[in-house]
């Protein structure tokens, strides 16, 4: 330090304007009696087939809306709009993660009262969302059985970060030599007690098991 | 690549400060960043002078200080430093610890300003 410098005392937590946001909307959202689902995953693990496929199966039961992180392009809003649900794009251009506060402009002009789920697709990306809490109540973590068993331990901050672990593409399981007793071991040492469910939305394999689970957890009340 | 983002959240945080306390003028910002923040130090502090751009804090440094990563192993019923950011094991027993203790840490301690 050169002579003529002094040092002030900040200590501010970095994330800190992230989570006042987060903390506002999961208020919101819990007011409104909204369950929100947050999912992430890495690129091409199964996120939009599923949530196009939670959409649909459970909309006669429930009021369900989503918001998607895309990069780019509008596609993901285009094919989840074909389960009739409401759904809205947020593109981040190059940023690589959901905030809270795109969460927050998302939703404006939305009556949350009038939703009984709401899901959020983060970006592709294993890394970077593990960091911003969006105000959501679960966070559910895709791995595909394409990606290898040892994902959790390769990305431990976002399965760490993360409520559920979602096995996706079982309908491949076999051809991929997929190895469920490794995955699970390995999403358990990252995250012990960690909510293990595994499926296909697209044969259908264990999809009641899991809209039974989101039925679960959604407080009665909410 | 959220380093961006952070670099331009830690900017914003010191120039408030600096405006608070009547326009001082940042030669620095020090930071605290912890192990298992999800962070890459290098990457951040690349992203930091692109993030002063066009800011009264042009040309100050971004100081960083790394917080190791602790974990609380059920085993040793002990507070152990992890071996790395991607193995939440005990660095003493070996057994799976996932309880983070320390290590987490993101957070603007102090600026260097000129008098």
């Amino acid at each position: 330090m050169s002579p003529g410098t002094r040092i002030i005392e900040v200590r501010q937590n970095v994330l800190k304007q992230n989570d006042l946001v987060a903390r506002a909307l999961r208020q919101r959202f819990q007011d409104a009696g909204v369950f929100v689902v947050s999912m992430v995953s890495s690129p091409g693990s199964g996120k939009t087939t599923l949530l196009e496929k939670t959409l649909t199966l459970l909309q006669p039961e429930f009021r369900v809306a989503a918001i998607v992180g895309d990069l780019a392009t509008e596609n993901d809003a285009a094919r989840l709009a074909r389960s009739h649900a409401r759904v809205k794009q947020i593109t981040t251009g190059t940023l690589c993660h959901l905030e809270a506060v795109m969460v927050q402009s998302a939703l404006e002009g939305w009556r949350l009262n009038e939703l009984d789920f709401l899901f959020i697709e983060n970006v592709g990306n294993l890394v970077c969302p593990s960091s911003y809490d969006l105000g959501e109540r679960m966070r559910l973590v895709l791995m595909s059985v394409t990606e290898g068993e040892d994902k959790p331990l390769k990305y431990p901050t976002i399965f760490n970060s993360a409520d559920v672990a979602v096995i996706t593409k079982m309908d491949l399981a076999a051809a991929a030599e997929f190895d469920g007793a490794a995955a699970h071991r390995n999403i358990l040492a990252v995250r012990p007690g960690m909510a293990i469910l595994e499926l296909s939305a697209k044969s259908g394999l264990g999809m009641k098991a899991y809209l039974d689970f989101l039925r679960s957890r959604r407080p009665a009340s909410a | 690549m959220h380093e961006l983002s952070i670099a331009i959240n830690i900017v914003e945080i010191a120039e408030e400060e600096a405006q608070r306390r009547g326009g001082l003028h940042v030669t620095a910002v020090h930071l605290r960043l912890g192990l298992l923040a999800g962070v890459v130090k290098d990457a951040l502090l690349s992203s930091y002078g692109v993030a002063c751009e066009d800011t009264p804090l042009r040309g100050s440094r971004l100081v960083v200080e790394e917080v190791p990563g602790i974990v609380y192993c059920p085993t040793c019923a002990a507070g152990r430093p992890v071996r790395s950011s991607e193995w939440f094991c005990c660095s003493e027993c070996g057994s799976i610890a996932s309880e983070i203790v320390q290590g987490k840490e993101l957070e603007v301690v102090s600026l260097e300003v000129e008098e």
